[in-house]
């Protein structure tokens, strides 16, 4: 059984006393520590910034140009905090509540009360950093509302949230840079942990222009590197994100939580053909004011603006009345699946369903009007004027949509289609963030910990900065302060030699293959398989056939991969390679998962436990823990549980009719 | 929205590093698509380059989603291409027609030397921002978020700013290779807000300086960087950079 950590005490009081009690690391010992950190999005970045203003001696890696293009930056709705500035009934004990309901009852408790305390030090060390939220006339915040939740506790700036929240937290690490205390490689990725007596003390580092190895010593390493929704090929991360990180602290015995749980996004642009590269998201926040529908007859190829309003089949409204179009992710999602395998589909592919902006167009058009004084304003003034608010609000998500599309989302309704998103499980951690490896943590989106089988929209961007800015500051202290007679162990120790060794070996390996199929065509069969059969529902059959494909496919890629140009050059295909390699032997881990877990929740939807009414069914008697894999060896792995202890809120069947 | 294909001549600089020397290389790519984004286009090239036993081509990109700034190809003579407000990756091939030929080159400017291909090395613009580009508050410092209400016009200013991907393309298209867009954008973020009030003197100077160290050239208003600019910064921010840089210049106290 795994030891979370979790203090004593009433639930509200953990925290509090924990920072109470926790270790310290004196002002002058701090600057003899090394502190590693991989990644820069918001957990990196911000762990980075943090641990350099205490005084740490800070390592940062990225493998991006630079480290204010992590992924983080493409997030686009809304940050949630327990403000309650809309006097709306919102509280720190409302937020932690509608977290650990979104997430199916499958989050550990006190974490999650944890995230919600800080959420509202999140908002305020933003707007300081000079984050331009979006303001009411008064000057004051504004908020809006967002899946999963019946009050309004989301902060934004646009569709750019993330974007204005990464760029904090980067200027914050740049101004570490110039002072010295943080230093940064960019285009560089982790390719291994180094272990000396048990504990992770450093990394072994590739320069991806030179391609040159490096040895990296820290007192801790922290991992901070983000979701790995690119096992499906097709998904709205990144075209670099990848599990490579937090695959390598796997395999040197760190232990993966709840692999299988992944984030099926309801609103994202339908994949055109099989050019397809990645999907985009259009942000939950259109939920607020768009209206999804399909066609009531099946097959309909009428236009949209040629279906009366009668004969469409707003299916979100009409299935979960006190929700409506705001139900959380997963519900949505396979509202959506369930309305196209029926046969319901728009648009070319039928894989498509309506986001429709007309509703809300007219509604802001009237009060706008009104606000002018139009009191007779005629149809076309009111349209017009409704199509400005509603570009102010989403201007740059409907831009990006006739982009991609060639369509004018402010005359038709938007085709959408649900997408990977999010990956809720991770690296295991306890209640310190720490992994099962001394020394070595996980922070944001590759951990496990806050999000169950489902997160709430605008709670990524929650936890990476409360994990980075507000809880690795107290909890590596607790670590650190046993270890302040460490002295820097010099790079050329034998587990450095080893450790790079074993990195030399198998890039060599790699690029000697010289096969016949291309990374990417390997990688797309990945995703295919993994999409069919690990993807928005799932079975024990398939689950069970896609693990033999996979194991299939981890042979032809190790012995028929081809990748061009050399090892001591600038070469993004052998990059990819190495990321690709670790994506198989994660797929046949999340199958792995999601075979054994033998029940419905949140995002794993399992076609043989659901209610009549088609929702998840959950097994609490049975599944009721975490489940954390450690790997054994070639396709073997070891479950070891962490129960879920509920002490606050009762689990009961999810319900957002 | 009606589809087609088309066959297209790409003319595409090839340099293997730094420090060789480069070329154009002239290719026929078939059956494209106008449904793909350019990068598609791209990396369907590249799957043949690399069956058929050559070097695929070195391009930057991450998010394809318009916001990382990483994607950055002169098409055509124009950073980003032919499309207003648009990066690279967002730039779909129903801008061209059966029988283009399209060139891409690398961004050109000496602070941003090439790496490889169309690849460059835009860590001048990191050390940009370590100039100055920040406000110093260490976490756990701020006040209440609503402490400081600041006038909508102001934030949505400030906001309009920040919304820069850092991506180069102001440099790529001025004839100076000047980066006073992206350089004002930061200080004018940070400027129209009174949480950057403090720093407001010293941010411009030695954000300006490193500019400077850094091989960029000086401004004359000639306004290409806004005409290429994917997130449409405005050339205001650069008059009020050198209204704040005139300013700051002729104090005494910093």
């Amino acid at each position: 059984m795994l030891n979370g950590k979790i203090p004593e005490g009433p639930l509200e009081k953990k925290w509090e006393d924990y920072k109470g009690h926790v270790k310290l690391v004196n002002p002058a010992n701090k600057r003899k520590i090394e502190i590693i950190v991989i990644g820069t999005g918001l957990a990196g970045a911000s762990a980075a910034a943090a641990l350099g203003e205490l005084g740490y001696q800070v390592k940062v890696f990225c493998f991006q140009d630079s480290p204010r293009r992590a992924h983080s930056i493409a997030a686009q709705g809304g940050i949630n905090a327990a403000k309650n500035y809309q006097n709306d009934g919102d509280s720190v004990f409302r937020l932690f509540y509608d977290t650990i309901k979104g997430g199916d009852y499958r989050a550990r408790e006190s974490n999650v009360h944890r995230l919600s305390e800080v959420s509202g030090n999140i908002i305020d060390q933003c707007v300081a950093q000079g984050v331009p939220f979006a303001r009411e006339y008064g000057g004051l915040l504004s908020n809006r509302s967002f899946g999963g939740t019946q009050v309004q506790r989301t902060f934004y700036a646009a569709g750019q949230t993330g974007q204005q929240l990464l760029i904090g937290a980067y200027q914050a690490l740049e101004r570490q840079v110039a002072l010295g205390n943080v230093k940064q490689y960019t285009r560089h990725e982790m390719l291994e942990i180094v272990m000396i007596d048990g504990k992770a003390r450093g990394i072994i580092a590739r320069d991806l222009v030179s391609g040159e190895l490096e040895r990296h010593f820290g007192h801790a390493v922290l991992l901070c590197s983000g979701g790995y929704g690119n096992v499906f090929y097709l998904s709205t991360n990144a075209m670099g994100s990848n599990t490579t990180a937090i695959w390598k602290a796997h395999r040197k015995g760190a232990l993966f939580g709840n692999p299988c749980f992944t984030q099926i996004h309801p609103t994202c642009i339908p994949v055109s053909g099989d050019h397809q590269s990645k999907l985009t998201l259009m942000s939950e926040s259109l939920r607020n004011d768009g209206r999804i529908w399909v066609p009531k007859k099946q097959g309909d190829t009428r236009r949209p603006s040629e279906i009366p309003e009668e004969e469409r089949d707003y299916y979100l409204e009409r299935r979960y009345p006190a929700f409506g179009n705001l139900v959380p992710r997963d519900v949505a999602s396979r509202a959506a699946k369930e309305r196209c395998d029926a046969g319901y589909g728009v648009g070319s592919s039928r894989q498509a369903v309506y986001l429709d902006y007309a509703a809300a167009i007219q509604r802001y058009g009237k009060i706008e009007a009104s606000k002018r004084n139009l009191a007779n304003a005629d149809a076309d003034t009111i349209t017009l004027l409704g199509k400005e608010v509603v570009k102010e609000k989403y201007g740059n998500l409907f831009d990006m949509y006739e982009k991609i599309t060639g369509e004018n989302p402010y005359e038709i309704p938007m085709r959408i289609y649900p997408a990977v998103h999010y990956t809720m499980g991770g690296l295991w951690v306890d209640y310190e963030l720490m992994t099962t490896i001394p020394g070595l943590y996980a922070l944001g989106e590759c951990n496990f910990s806050d999000h169950g089988a489902n997160r709430l929209g605008a709670s990524a961007l929650m936890q990476g900065l409360a994990d980075g800015y507000f809880v690795i500051p107290y909890t590596i202290g607790n670590y650190l302060a046993d270890d302040i007679r460490t002295v820097s162990i010099p790079t050329t120790h034998a587990a450095f030699e080893e450790a790079e060794k074993s990195v030399r070996e198998r890039i060599e390996k790699l690029m000697s293959i010289k096969g016949n199929q291309s990374v990417e065509s390997l990688h797309k069969r990945l995703g295919k398989i993994m999409w069919d059969k690990c993807g928005m529902a799932r079975n024990a059959q398939g689950l069970k056939e896609a693990i033999v494909e996979i194991q299939q496919l981890k042979k032809e890629f190790w012995s028929d991969v081809k990748i061009p140009g050399g090892i001591n050059e600038f070469n993004p295909e052998l990059d990819k390679a190495n990321r690709v390699a670790d994506f198989i032997e994660l797929g046949e881990l999340m199958c792995k998962d999601a075979l054994h877990r033998e029940e419905s929740c949140g995002g794993h939807f399992r076609e043989e436990y659901q209610t009549e009414e088609g929702e998840a069914l959950r097994q609490d008697d049975k599944f009721m823990y975490v489940a954390a894999w450690e790997m054994k060896g070639e396709h073997e792995w070891q479950l070891h549980k962490e129960d879920l202890n509920y002490e606050v809120v009762k689990p009961t069947q999810r319900s957002y009719k | 929205m009606e589809h087609y294909n088309m066959n297209l001549t790409l003319k595409v600089w090839r340099q293997p590093n730094k420090n060789s020397e480069g070329r154009f290389e002239t290719f026929d790519v078939k059956d494209i698509s106008s449904e793909m984004s350019f990068l598609e286009m791209f990396d369907v090239l590249n799957e043949r380059l690399i069956s058929e036993g050559n070097d695929p081509i070195a391009f930057d990109h991450d998010c394809r989603e318009g916001i990382c700034g990483a994607c950055s190809m002169h098409i055509n003579g124009r950073p980003h291409g032919p499309w207003h407000a648009t990066t690279t990756c967002q730039l779909h091939m129903r801008a061209f027609k059966d029988g283009d030929t399209i060139v891409v080159e690398p961004w050109r400017a000496n602070g941003f030397p090439v790496i490889k291909d169309l690849v460059t090395d835009r860590t001048s613009f990191d050390r940009i921002i370590q100039a100055g580009g920040y406000i110093s508050v260490n976490t756990g410092n701020a006040v209440d978020g609503n402490a400081l209400p600041i006038e909508k016009d102001k934030a949505d200013a400030s906001f309009a700013a920040a919304a820069c991907i850092g991506c180069g393309a102001c440099v790529a298209a001025c004839k100076n290779a000047s980066a006073s867009l992206f350089v004002s954008a930061k200080v004018a973020h940070l400027a129209l807000l009174p949480q950057g009030e403090p720093e407001r003197k010293n941010r411009v100077l030695s954000m300006i300086a490193q500019m400077d160290n850094e091989g960029f050239g000086s401004c004359t208003f000639t306004g290409a960087c806004e005409a290429v600019c994917p997130k449409e910064i405005s050339v205001t921010n650069i008059s009020r950079m050198h209204k704040d840089y005139l300013w700051a210049g002729l104090s005494t106290e910093k």
